[in-house]
C-alpha cells in the first residue's frame, strides 16, 4: 500500500463498505438514467423524461421519492420472513460481486486468489433470492416467474462459466488483478502498445459472455421471468414500495456489476495504455477507466435489450443448451490447444 | 442460422434511430401544426342548419343533441305565402362521447358542419366538454378553406360558406 496514513482494520472496513455502496449505487443510477430513460427513448424516436432537472436528469430522484412514499404491502398468505428477505438477498449478491472487481493497482475491495471462481459463485446466489421472492409471494404468477427465472439463470450460468474459462486458461490465473496484469503486459504480434485485451483472442467467449449476461440479468430478449403479458411482473408482482425499488436497484446494479466483470475479463480492466502498471496515479485514473469500459459494455447490453422482442421459453433453452454451451466448449478446446502450442 | 443478418439489421435500425432527432415535441412549450384537414373539432354554421336531424340520427355515439321549432318567416316575394322554416333551439355535441368519425360532417346535406383542426379544448370537468351551438359557432371561425385537389382533378373545389 502506498497510502501515507495507516488505517486500522475497522477503519478500512468502514471505508470499503461505503466504497462498495457508492460503487453499486452510482453506476446503477447512471445506467438507469443514461440507458433506460434516455437511450431507450431516443431509440424509440422520443425524448424521454425532460421535466425534472435539465434533460430530466433528476427524474431518478423523483422516481425514488415516489417509491419511498408508496405503501409497503405484504400479502396475508405470504411467507412474511422470506418475503421481506428476498430483495435484500438479490441486492446483497450484487454488492458481493463488486467486492472482487479491481479498480486500480491498490483500489480494490478484496484481492482474491480465486477471484473469478468467487465472482461466478456469488453471482448465482441471486437466483435463490429470485426463487425465494417467487415462492414467498403466495401467488401463482410469482411462483411461475420465480421458477422461470431459476431455470433460465441455471441454463445460462453454464455458458457464462465456460466462456470465462477461456480467459482463465489464457491468463493462467483465477486472480482478477493478475488477469488485468496479463492483459496489460500482453503483446499483439510483438506490439505492446495497448497490451492484449482478451476480447481480441476470446471474441467468441466475449460474445457468449454478453449473451449469457443478458439472460442472467433477465433483460428483454430473455425476460420471460417478468413477462408482463403472461405473468404480470413475475416474481415482483406482489412487491411494492421500497422492496420493489430494491429489486429495481438490484437489476441495474447487477447490470453494472456484470459490465464491470466483462470489462475486467475481456477489455483490459482498469489499465490505461501509456501508464505503468504499478503507477500510483492509476488508483485515481483506473476507476474512471473502469467506469468508461463498464458504460461501453452496458451500452451493448441495453442496446440488445431495446432492440429485440422476447424469446419463447423453448427458444431460450434451445439457445443455451444447443448453441452456446457447445460453442463455448469448442472455444475452451481451441484456447487450450493454442495455449499449449504457443 | 439464417436469422443472424436480420438480428444485426435490427441493431442497426435502433442505433440509427438513436442518432436521429426525436419526432416528438415538448407539447405545452412547442406545438406541432396539425394538418389542415385534421379532425380536431366539429364546427357548426347555424344559419345553414335546417334541423333535419340527419347528423343526430347517424351519429354512432348519439352524442349530438338537437332541438328546434317551426316558425313562419316572411315570404320571399311580395304577396306570397309566409314560409315555414325550422329554427334551431339547441345544438350540442358532447365531445366526451364523440369518437371523431366525421359521419355527421359527411352526412350534412346543407353544409352546416365542418371539421376544424383546433384540438386544445380539454376541460377539468367532463361536463364542460358538451359544446353548445354558440361554442360550435365559434369553432366555425377556425375552419380552414378547402385545399386544391390533386393535379388533373375535374371536380370543383368546395367552398366554406363564410
Amino acid at each position: 500500500m502506498t497510502f501515507a496514513l495507516e488505517l486500522s482494520y475497522w477503519q478500512s472496513t468502514i471505508l470499503r463498505i461505503v466504497g462498495v455502496l457508492v460503487a453499486v449505487l452510482i453506476p446503477a443510477g447512471t445506467l438507469v438514467y443514461v440507458f433506460l430513460f434516455k437511450m431507450m427513448s431516443h431509440m424509440q424516436s422520443r425524448l424521454g423524461p425532460m421535466e425534472a432537472g435539465p434533460h430530466g436528469s433528476l427524474q431518478l430522484m423523483a422516481e425514488v421519492g415516489k417509491f419511498l412514499q408508496k405503501e409497503d404491502i405484504v400479502p396475508t398468505k405470504a411467507d412474511r420472513t422470506l418475503f421481506t428477505l428476498a430483495p435484500y438477498l438479490v441486492v446483497g449478491t450484487v454488492l458481493l460481486v463488486y467486492l472482487a472487481v479491481p479498480f486500480g493497482p491498490d483500489a480494490y475491495f478484496a484481492d482474491l486468489d480465486t477471484g473469478v471462481f468467487y465472482l461466478l459463485a456469488v453471482s448465482s446466489v441471486s437466483v435463490i433470492g429470485v426463487l425465494v421472492a417467487g415462492w414467498a409471494s403466495a401467488n401463482k404468477y410469482s411462483l411461475m416467474g420465480g421458477l422461470r427465472a431459476a431455470g433460465q439463470l441455471i441454463a445460462y450460468e453454464l455458458p457464462m462459466v465456460l466462456a470465462v474459462v477461456g480467459v482463465v486458461i489464457q491468463a493462467g490465473s483465477l486472480n482478477l488483478q493478475h488477469i488485468v496484469s496479463v492483459q496489460a503486459h500482453g503483446e499483439i504480434f510483438g506490439w505492446g502498445g495497448i497490451g492484449n485485451p482478451f476480447i481480441l483472442t476470446q471474441i467468441v467467449g466475449f460474445g457468449i459472455f454478453l449473451l449469457a449476461t443478458q439472460a442472467e440479468l433477465t433483460q428483454t430478449p430473455f425476460d420471460m421471468p417478468i413477462a408482463e403479458s403472461e405473468l404480470v411482473a413475475g416474481y415482483m408482482t406482489e412487491y411494492s414500495g421500497m422492496r420493489f425499488l430494491l429489486f429495481f436497484i438490484g437489476e441495474f446494479a447487477s447490470a453494472g456489476a456484470f459490465a464491470a466483470v466483462a470489462a475486467t475479463l475481456f477489455l483490459g480492466g482498469w489499465w490505461l495504455p501509456g501508464f505503468g502498471f504499478d503507477n500510483n496515479a492509476m488508483n485515481i485514473v483506473g476507476p474512471l477507466v473502469m467506469v468508461g469500459k463498464m458504460m461501453f459494455v452496458a451500452f451493448l447490453i441495453f442496446w440488445f435489450r431495446f432492440t429485440y422482442p422476447r424469446f419463447r421459453e423453448d427458444q431460450l433453452q434451445t439457445l443455451a443448451w444447443k448453441y452456446l454451451i457447445p460453442l463455448s466448449l469448442v472455444n475452451i478446446m481451441a484456447t487450450a490447444v493454442l495455449k499449449v502450442v504457443f | 442460422m439464417p436469422e443472424i443478418p436480420g438480428v444485426l439489421k435490427g441493431l442497426g435500425v435502433t442505433f440509427r434511430t438513436m442518432l436521429k432527432p426525436a419526432v416528438t415535441v415538448q407539447y405545452p412549450r412547442v406545438k406541432e401544426q396539425p394538418a389542415t384537414r385534421a379532425r380536431g373539432v366539429i364546427a357548426l354554421k347555424e344559419e345553414n342548419c335546417t334541423v333535419c336531424m340527419l347528423c343526430a340520427r347517424q351519429c354512432p355515439d348519439w352524442c349530438i343533441y338537437i332541438e328546434g321549432h317551426k316558425t313562419k318567416a316572411p315570404p320571399r316575394r311580395e304577396g306570397g305565402k309566409p314560409r315555414t322554416v325550422q329554427l334551431l333551439d339547441r345544438f350540442d355535441i358532447d365531445y366526451s362521447l364523440c369518437m371523431y368519425c366525421g359521419i355527421c360532417v359527411e352526412v350534412c346535406p346543407f353544409d352546416a358542419l365542418f371539421w376544424s383542426p383546433e384540438f386544445e379544448y380539454s376541460e377539468p370537468r367532463i361536463a364542460d366538454l358538451l359544446h353548445d351551438k354558440d361554442k360550435l359557432g365559434e369553432w366555425f371561425e377556425t375552419v380552414p378553406d378547402y385545399e386544391p385537389y390533386e393535379v388533373g382533378s375535374q371536380a370543383k373545389v368546395k367552398k366554406v360558406p363564410r
